[in-house]
């Protein structure tokens, strides 16, 4: 594919992505952050992000499962999840993650649950969307101009 | 994560040698280098960090767990220059990580964390961290981090300079010094200047009794009175540490400490006794604290320092104030005319020398706050000025601590002692109780001076002899300006001060200090400016010969021709000098010659202040109770007089250098603004 074309592509989406709200200010130091010695970095963090992210939803699915809640590890999970996804930009992310932890210091289970599953539909939107966007981005990269 | 041999760290410490600020591979690559050791357990922020620090071009190294930093901490010592940790971790609270690394290695730790909350930013205040970062880190935040390793060595430093390297300065008082008062304190400190410099440490260490952190002594007022009350119980001849130790009976005291602060005060006594013509003045004038401080002066010109300190006409805490005043007036004070340039004399702290050759804009801004000292109350009790002199040395540093504290009066001596202490110590000289600019110059002024100027002056060049007048001047500026006890003036051999006039005529050279500062003139005048005030606080205080007045005010009495007029030579920002006042400023006491120099001038009581150099000027500022050494004025006095002034100003520049490290912060302290030599009480 056009080189030109695809760049324009990326870019595009890119955009879209900070417009709507699935990325944040931290996204684009990370992208700063990436150069020749690093040329991946900005997938390196997303996939670290993924794989951390994906332990703590665990966590936190066990700890809303068990009886009684203890609210205090759930909030100490949901504030990793939180701390990681902000320092990736992933903003509507971060923004659920708020919203359950005051739930959570309120000792709502309900709304811990309920917010909880907005959290995991967000982080799923941006992890596609995501995944889109840098695979557009690596091809762009490799791609030659016509 | 990046394992490594089963320890969870992966080093990208690229320096082992440790790192320096502005000691990169180049200056200008500076703070390249920086050796950080990041600790976080979550993976994602941990790799950003680490990537962010090393495009800052610091040498990083990462850690997930906090057990696992501590054991790379404690492996070597000396291998990292800051951390940076989060506060949540599984293994260990962020906080606990912090305390450890504060006591065992105390290095400066960065906390943060995606909580922002107040109590939890608080939290890190509490427990010691110099900076607290709130998730997601940007990395313009990581790019100024090594300030937090610069600011900590150069507290350490100045700390350690204070507290017990008053070898440098002593050593170099040493050298032109004609010790009279050798002491077992002072005896061979040159030569062991290095050996005292392990006993202070190894004093600060075993004095370290809560925690690992070696707390520096801190000489407050308090403290220093039992001190000095011991000493007289002794008797000077006889006051040896380990018996002031005993008689003061303080907890956690060392008799290091103990020794290191007589060192100081005998020297400052010396200074202020330097006036007059032999030591023995100065023994004699121990058997009281005031009347010590007054000793040297008395035999000036009849300076009833003595008895106005007896009279108890300045107390002693004014005097400390005064001290302080003068010393930590040039904390920045606004008031103060002249700011601590401190800043720049503390990185120049390695070179107090230079500081002197160098600093004379710079001590222009400690002159100005040594002028503060117009006010100074005689009855400031010596130590205080000494101890203010000596933080007003701190320069810079110093000086803005002392101004903070605001605590003069009883601060004082903390500040002079203490230039250690960044934090405010300077109380002392925080306008408090500078107010009245007599509190600055400790009884008599004199011994304030003297250790206000010898730590200045001693650590600006170690200027014993001040007699390098041109170079001199500078000196005086800074804070040691404040502590010029009068005294010096005698001593200022080559002092070219024009005060010279009569011996004790501190006339012009004192000004020479405070116009150096406030011009920037380097006229070299003697940067005495603080002790003026005690000066005026003095002459206030007792019409009599004031001489030394005039020395305070000399400094900016070359340009307050007019205060000088009898007593109070308000201007005499020499006051410090005003040691000298008893006119033996005339150029015989090298440091007191200076500072006598200067507030003769100023002063009136010789008469000569105020013609001659401007010192009006000076006398003006002394003459306030407020007197601020403005330095500004002194501007006026002419410059070549200023520098033959110097001369004496050097003395006492050095004799404050020494202490400098005390004296800085009480310079600011003082916060004699607008001397208004007219004010001086007749």
């Amino acid at each position: 594919m056009d080189r030109n074309r695809l760049q324009h592509q990326v870019a595009c989406m890119r955009r879209s992505l900070f417009d709507q709200g699935y990325l944040d200010e931290p996204f684009i130091q990370l992208e700063e952050l990436q150069d020749d010695a690093n040329p991946n970095f900005v997938q390196e963090i997303v996939t670290l992000f993924y794989t951390d992210s994906a332990r703590l939803i665990q966590n936190i699915e066990h700890a809303l499962n068990s009886r009684p809640i203890d609210f205090d590890k759930l909030d100490d999970y949901m504030h990793q999840f939180k701390g990681s996804s902000s320092s990736i930009g992933a903003k509507k992310v971060t923004n659920e993650c708020t919203v359950f932890r005051e739930y959570c210091s309120a000792e709502n289970a309900e709304g811990c649950i309920r917010s909880f599953q907005q959290v995991k539909q967000e982080y799923a939107i941006l992890r596609r969307k995501l995944e889109v966007y840098l695979q557009m981005v690596r091809q762009a990269a490799v791609s030659r101009t016509a | 994560m990046n394992l490594s041999s089963g320890k969870e760290y992966i080093s990208t410490a690229s320096s082992s040698a440790g790192w320096k600020a502005g000691d990169a591979a180049a200056a200008d690559q500076f703070p390249a280098g920086l050796r950080v050791l990041v600790v976080d357990d979550d993976p994602t922020c941990l790799m950003i960090l680490e990537k962010m620090l090393r495009t800052c071009l610091y040498a990083v190294t990462k850690c997930s767990r906090a057990e696992t930093a501590l054991l790379m901490l404690r492996e070597n010592k000396n291998g990292f220059d800051i951390v940076i940790s989060d506060v949540h971790m599984p293994d260990m609270d962020g906080f606990k990580l912090l305390e450890h690394i504060g006591l065992e290695m105390d290095l400066p730790v960065i906390m943060m964390s995606a909580d922002d909350g107040k109590h939890v930013v608080m939290k890190g205040v509490t427990h010691g961290a110099c900076d607290y970062l709130i998730k997601p880190v940007r990395i313009e935040a990581l790019k100024n981090i090594w300030q937090h390793v610069v600011r900590k060595r150069r507290n350490e430093w100045r700390d350690f300079e204070q507290s017990g390297s008053v070898e440098e300065g002593d050593r170099l008082l040493k050298q032109s010094d004609d010790a009279d008062y050798s002491s077992s304190a002072n005896e061979g400190n040159w030569k062991s200047s290095k050996r005292r410099k392990d006993d202070e440490d190894e004093t600060d260490e075993r004095d370290d009794t809560s925690t690992l952190k070696k707390p520096r002594v801190v000489w407050s007022v308090e403290l220093h009175q039992q001190f000095v009350a011991a000493v007289n119980q002794l008797g000077i001849d006889k006051a040896v540490p380990k018996k002031i130790l005993e008689l003061m009976n303080v907890p956690g005291l060392t008799r290091e400490n103990v020794a290191s602060h007589l060192q100081k005060y005998r020297l400052y006594l010396r200074r202020l006794s330097g006036v007059s013509q032999h030591p023995s003045n100065l023994n004699s004038s121990f058997m009281s604290p005031q009347e010590a401080v007054f000793g040297p002066l008395s035999s000036l010109n009849g300076l009833d320092l003595q008895t106005l300190a007896a009279t108890g006409q300045l107390p002693a805490q004014s005097l400390a104030t005064l001290q302080a005043a003068g010393l930590g007036r040039s904390a920045g004070k606004p008031g103060i005319p002249m700011p601590f340039v401190d800043q720049r004399d503390i990185f120049s702290f390695e070179n107090p020398k230079l500081r002197f050759g160098e600093g004379q804009q710079q001590h222009v801004n400690n002159n100005k706050q040594m002028n503060l000292l117009h006010g100074i109350p005689t009855t400031m009790e010596p130590k205080q000025l000494a101890g203010l002199h000596h933080t007003a040395q701190s320069m810079g540093n110093m000086n803005m601590q002392v101004a903070s504290n605001g605590s003069q009066s009883s601060q004082n001596i903390p500040l002079l002692m203490q230039m250690a202490q960044p934090q405010a110590r300077g109380q002392v000289i925080n306008d408090s109780s500078l107010g009245h600019a007599t509190r600055l110059l400790s009884p008599m002024g004199q011994p304030i001076l003297s250790n206000g100027i010898a730590a200045n002056v001693s650590t600006k060049t170690g200027i014993q002899e001040n007699v390098r007048a041109p170079s001199y001047n500078p000196v005086l500026q800074t804070s040691s300006m404040l502590n010029f006890p009068m005294n010096h003036a005698s001593e200022l051999p080559g002092n070219s001060f024009p005060l010279g006039t009569t011996p004790g005529i501190p006339s012009l050279t004192p000004k020479v200090a405070f116009q150096e500062d406030v011009n920037s003139d380097s006229k070299g005048s003697v940067g005495f400016m603080p002790s003026y005030d005690i000066f005026n606080d003095l002459n206030q205080h007792k019409p009599q010969n004031w001489e030394l007045q005039n020395i305070g005010m000399t400094f900016d009495a070359s340009q307050h021709s007019n205060n000088l007029q009898g007593n109070h030579n308000h201007s005499q920002p020499v006051l410090v000098q005003q040691g000298f006042s008893s006119g033996q400023v005339n150029g015989q006491n090298k440091s007191a010659t200076v500072v006598s120099k200067a507030i003769f001038s100023a002063g009136d009581s010789t008469g000569h202040a105020n013609a001659q150099n401007g010192n009006q000027h000076l006398n003006s500022l002394l003459v306030d109770g407020t007197v601020r050494v403005k330095s500004e004025t002194v501007a006026d006095a002419t410059p070549t007089n200023l520098y033959p002034d110097h001369f004496g100003q050097e003395d006492l520049m050095s004799a404050l250098l020494k202490q400098q490290d005390v004296v800085a912060p009480a310079e600011h302290e003082f916060d004699f603004d607008g001397y208004s030599l007219d004010n001086i009480p007749e």
